[in-house]
């Protein structure tokens, strides 16, 4: 029977005769897979919704089929790309935003920053030793305080002005209180970039990160120092504490998760470096979406509390309210269950 | 195959396979360097055009306004919302279904986790608060050295080093990833909208067309892609040029139906080659030999 009339065309391939079978299923999968994609899935009805796997299977099934029995390039192509597309949605799909923020208060937050206690504990006391370091050069030999702290940013408050100029720093304030919204947003961007900075720079073996949570320490040292000299450590304590507390605290987060990152590339532990490093990469970007959150609140501490606050208890209070507030949040205990 | 002695020799090959839990495997592209560089400039020329227009809207609004209030308002909104574009335009347009930028979607491409499961929102946020060191702090400490002309050789050179680092890391590593997807375990991957073509077997062929064993012997697999391509093209002048090649191969007479003789002959090799597949006798190219199935000791 092989002979002329052995291969004449047949109106329809058999693979294409399986294809048009399908096809129609394949078309409305294609639909669904666009609504969604196009994030118009609350357009979708339940019971799309739930054809979704079942016409996602079909397909896969249909592609192993057609990887064995059809040579139509372009079948097997579309296939793999509509199954490629649904597998993305249905295997790689997230929480919505706002389920996802409700469990970030909730618990990831508190989970992340109790992950890195260890990064934590280190910059901390690499602050403490810091600040402590420059504040007694500085407080020994004035030419300290210029290798610490910036001219520009110390804006006249060094060693050579005179006590009733610092004095005025603290408590002067600006005598009508426009413009503090202002201060408090501006702070609040600066300080948040800064902390992203010391957080990123981590990545390069952690060394920069902790150059940068150093030159803060050391120049935080020597700007106390300044005042203690001339009678004024109780107000700059209180001056600092009322946003620093919450501020200070963000920057040694941001420098621990850094510290996070460079350990899991560097020490990966039972897992691949690979896994290890975006496990610990993804813990400090959680870390990293709270300090955020604390550079907001130190803002707005700092561009309010602090012009309209003028008593030193009031600033020490409310310094000290937020340290507890933050340990108990971040220490204490949350379950493991989401 | 010719095998690379150095490594810049070597071509890197950017599939990658999936296999499903259903145990399916599926082909993976990766975005290429090129893609991603355009998309990013196109998200950056995106950002620059929304803080313009957000610019040019408080702007008018603060006119309208008059009260002083309402002006310091508008200008914290406009700092807040500068924050924001610049920290989480990325992240914001990734969280969303199809995990793509703007950028990103108009170059086909899209962000998803390297482990073939979830892409959660820490890996997205983690991803791209590093474009912070890789690409927003060498802008800024460039610019600013740059205006206050403050940058010196050595300086110059570290930032420099630093930034071609942060630039070139992508190509240095097998799957094209950023610092971001590295310490986010996410890569970029390609997703075209393949659309499905015609049943090419179904189109109208005519009768008139027989061909002999030895005639649809003439070709493999490969030959069979190729003509499926150019039936699916459908330009005149190529199908006459392939039309006339078969035709000589075949030693027939030069003829001018060429679409009807193309279908008529892609429809019957089609048959031909997958009733072979069906039982496990494949051939991959005119120039390769039939492969049949090697039957265990039983079968023998």
């Amino acid at each position: 029977m092989r002979g002329l009339a052995g291969y004449t065309a047949t109106p329809l391939a058999r693979s294409d005769r399986f294809r048009s079978e399908r096809e129609a299923d394949w078309w409305r999968l294609q639909t669904i897979i666009e609504t969604v994609e196009s994030n118009s899935a609350s357009d979708l009805d339940d019971e799309e919704l739930l054809r979704l796997p079942i016409l996602y299977r079909s397909a896969l099934s249909a592609l192993s089929v057609a990887r064995e029995t059809a040579l139509d390039a372009n079948l097997i192509a579309y296939l793999e790309n509509l199954c490629q597309r649904a597998y993305l949605i249905l295997y790689g799909a997230r929480s919505p935003l706002g389920t996802w923020l409700k469990d970030f208060f909730r618990r990831g937050w508190t989970v992340a920053v109790r992950g890195i206690w260890l990064e934590t504990m280190m910059v901390a006391g690499l602050f403490l030793a810091g600040a402590l370091a420059g504040y007694l050069l500085a407080s020994g030999d004035d030419s300290w305080f210029y290798a610490f702290m910036d001219a520009g940013m110390a804006a006249g408050r060094d060693p050579t002005a005179t006590t009733e100029a610092l004095r005025a720093t603290l408590y002067g304030g600006d005598s009508d209180d426009s413009g503090l919204e202002i201060f408090a947003m501006s702070l609040f961007t600066h300080n948040s970039r800064v902390s992203i900075l010391a957080f990123a720079l981590g990545f390069a073996l952690g060394l920069p990160s902790i150059l940068v949570i150093l030159s803060n320490a050391t120049g935080l040292g020597a700007f106390v120092s300044v005042f203690v000299a001339k009678g004024l450590g109780v107000g700059v304590g209180g001056w600092l504490a009322i946003h620093g507390t919450t501020e200070i605290f963000g920057i040694i987060l941001s420098g621990a998760a850094g510290l996070h990152c460079a350990r899991g590339v560097v020490f990966p532990g039972d897992l691949t470096r690979l896994e290890s490093a975006a496990r610990n990469g993804r813990r400090a970007a959680m870390v990293m979406v709270g300090v955020i959150v604390m550079m907001l609140v130190a803002g707005l501490l700092e561009g309010f509390g602090r012009q309209l606050i003028e008593n030193d208890y009031g600033r020490y209070g409310i310094g000290a309210a937020m340290l507890l507030f933050w340990l108990g949040y971040f220490y204490r205990r949350v379950g493991n269950t989401a | 195959m010719t095998t690379a002695m150095f490594p810049w020799e070597r071509v890197p090959t950017l599939e990658r396979t999936l296999v499903t839990p259903e145990g399916v495997p599926l082909t993976i592209r990766l975005a290429t360097a090129g893609t991603r560089t355009s998309a990013f400039i196109l998200d950056l020329v995106f950002m620059g055009v929304i803080l313009i227009l957000m610019t040019i809207i408080l702007t008018i609004l603060g006119f309208a306004a008059g009260s002083e209030f309402v002006l310091r308002m508008l200008f914290i909104l406009w700092l807040l919302g500068a924050f924001i574009l610049r920290i989480f335009y990325f992240t914001l347009f990734e969280l969303r279904t199809r995990a793509a930028t703007p950028g990103k979607r108009k170059n086909n491409i899209r962000v998803a986790a390297r482990n073939g499961g979830r892409l959660t929102a820490d890996a997205i946020v983690a991803r791209n608060l590093f474009r912070e060191i890789e690409v927003f702090l060498p802008l800024a400490f460039l610019s600013t050295a740059l205006s206050e002309g403050t940058l010196s050789t050595a300086t110059g050179f570290a930032g420099l080093g630093w930034t071609s680092i942060m630039l070139f890391f992508p190509l240095f590593n097998r799957d094209r990833l950023r610092v971001g997807d590295f310490l986010a375990g996410t890569w970029v991957i390609e997703q075209p909208q393949q659309e499905l073509g015609f049943a090419l077997s179904a189109r109208d062929a005519g009768d008139q067309y027989d061909f002999t064993e030895e005639e649809l012997a003439i070709y493999g697999e490969r030959e069979l892609m190729t003509l499926e391509y150019v039936l699916r093209r459908s330009e005149p002048d190529e199908e006459a040029t392939v039309a006339a090649a078969i035709r000589t191969k075949m030693g027939r007479e030069p003829a001018h139906d060429d679409r009807a003789f193309l279908n008529a002959y892609y429809a019957a090799l089609r048959t031909r080659l997958e009733s072979g597949m069906r039982f496990g006798r494949r051939r991959a190219s005119k120039d390769s030999d039939e492969v049949r199935p090697d039957h265990g000791p039983l079968m023998r």
